[in-house]
């Protein structure tokens, strides 16, 4: 069986730095939340303001000193590493060739089978696994380019000095708690796509996704005879 | 539209940032004053840069008494549990005294009444907890940077360490010390400062999180060289980082 390139060194890299980063900022914000379990709109928020969502369990006051002290090691984590990989895989093209969808993928035709595909868990046809499909590249696309940079925003919104020097951002979002809203919002969201991606790479073959991910090569598709 | 800037209020403006500026060609200005391992470095970086973005000193948003919040959160202590404290609460605060000490000039010792017959600021401003809550809450109090500048800074400080009554220590920087809106308040919400806020004066600090605007000062000492603060045995993970603009 030879083998195909399937991803640079350099895509491998920022996804295991991003994957890294990911679950250490996904368990550390737990911990953030466990102090005050309960969301707002608007500027302020506290408890005895009735809030939009009160999560199930009581404010745990422990759990916030290591949330934080890990929340913003691995913030920087994922920040170097975003910032270096969309940049490059702007200025590369990398952004457009393999992440932009083309104009066939979105003809309704094909994007309407593509999620009929999608929605029977069917497995991906041999060969197709050379590039991205059409949901792969709308949903790489939308977290990379926009729910990743309200993650960096909504963030920094809630930041007293990053708010000093630039009082838009919390104007932006509404104010210190919807920002923070936003954030919990979208972190719900980016978990969502973490465990779809993990499925769908299950159902791709666990084994020889991995190995594309971590050599950079992965099993050519059998030749029809 | 460039504003004609006089000989005076070019000096006046010298001299009120002029610290600041000072700290800002400093050092000590953009590191934090204790550093090893990797948390210290990701809090190092978090002030370096912040303290780059912020290095015109500008001011932390301020709101308009329409957005009071109606009821202002209580954190940590509600009461001192100490006899001396809780005497001088009962006869109003009127023996209370502020010592400002250390590497000053002229030590001094400020009672309630010396700190409202200095100049004083009002501002509302947005506090928010490391816990999660934001709240916004009127401060009327006077400047640091005031009490400072009548004791007289030694060459040799670098900062500023609060004592409180319910145990609490702190310190800032020059930087934040000598900012604009770092006050000492004596007032809240347009009324005397309310015991459970930190009666008779609580520090104001409005460009980091709600644990460094500490209540009941006790003393204020100026020095070169912080102390730790005191966690006990908790490992590095679960202290709170010093500089909390984040």
């Amino acid at each position: 069986m030879t083998a195909l390139p399937r991803h640079s060194l350099a895509v491998r890299v920022a996804h295991w730095l991003n994957a890294i980063a990911f679950l250490f900022l996904a368990v550390s914000g737990v911990g953030i939340v466990l102090g005050h379990p309960q969301f707002y709109w608007g500027e302020t928020g506290y408890f005895g303001m009735e809030p939009w969502l009160k999560l199930w369990f009581e404010p745990s006051f422990e759990q916030t000193s290591w949330g934080r002290n890990l929340h913003f090691l691995f913030a920087w984590v994922f920040v170097v590493n975003g910032v270096v990989y969309v940049v490059a895989s702007l200025v590369s093209g990398y952004a457009k060739r393999r992440l932009l969808p083309t104009r066939d993928e979105l003809a309704p035709r094909n994007a309407l089978a593509e999620i009929a595909a999608h929605l029977k868990l069917r497995r991906p046809r041999p060969g197709a696994i050379a590039g991205y499909n059409l949901l792969q590249k709308t949903s790489y696309l939308v977290v990379i380019f926009v729910l990743a940079p309200v993650m960096l925003l909504t963030g920094m919104a809630m930041s007293p000095g990053f708010v000093a020097a630039f009082p838009d951002l919390t104007v932006m979002f509404g104010g210190r708690q919807s920002a923070r809203s936003i954030h919990f919002i979208v972190a719900n969201l980016l978990v969502l796509f973490f465990l779809v991606h993990l499925v769908e790479i299950a159902l791709a073959g666990a084994v020889d996704m991995l190995r594309g991910m971590i050599t950079g090569r992965v099993a050519a598709p059998e030749k029809p005879s | 539209m460039r504003r004609a800037l006089s000989r005076r209020g070019f000096l006046a403006g010298l001299s009120a940032v002029g610290g600041a500026v000072l700290a800002g060609c400093n050092k000590d200005a953009y590191m934090p004053p204790h550093f090893g391992g990797l948390l210290d470095a990701s809090d190092a970086l978090m002030m370096s840069v912040q303290r780059m973005l912020l290095s015109e000193q500008s001011l932390a948003r301020e709101y308009s008494r329409a957005d009071l919040s109606p009821m202002f959160p209580v954190e940590g202590t509600s009461l001192p549990f100490d006899a001396g404290y809780q005497a001088s609460m009962d006869n109003g605060f009127v023996d209370w005294r502020l010592p400002v000490e250390g590497l000053v000039v002229r030590p001094l010792s400020l009672s309630v009444a010396d700190l409202k017959a200095m100049p004083s600021r009002t501002q509302i401003t947005s506090h928010s907890c490391e816990s999660g809550w934001t709240a916004i809450g009127e401060w009327t109090g006077v400047p640091l940077a005031h009490v400072l500048e009548l004791a007289g800074l030694d060459r040799e400080a670098r900062y500023i360490a609060f004592d409180c009554v319910d145990g609490w220590y702190d310190y800032l920087d020059l930087f934040d010390a000598l900012h604009a809106q770092t006050i000492l308040a004596y007032g809240m919400n347009g009324g005397e400062l309310p015991v459970e806020h930190g009666a008779p004066v609580r520090l104001r600090v409005e460009r980091q999180l709600g644990y460094k605007s500490l209540k009941f000062l006790e003393r204020i000492r100026v020095v070169d060289q912080p102390e730790r603060i005191d966690y006990g045995d908790a490992p590095r993970l679960f202290h709170y980082a010093w500089y909390a603009g984040i």
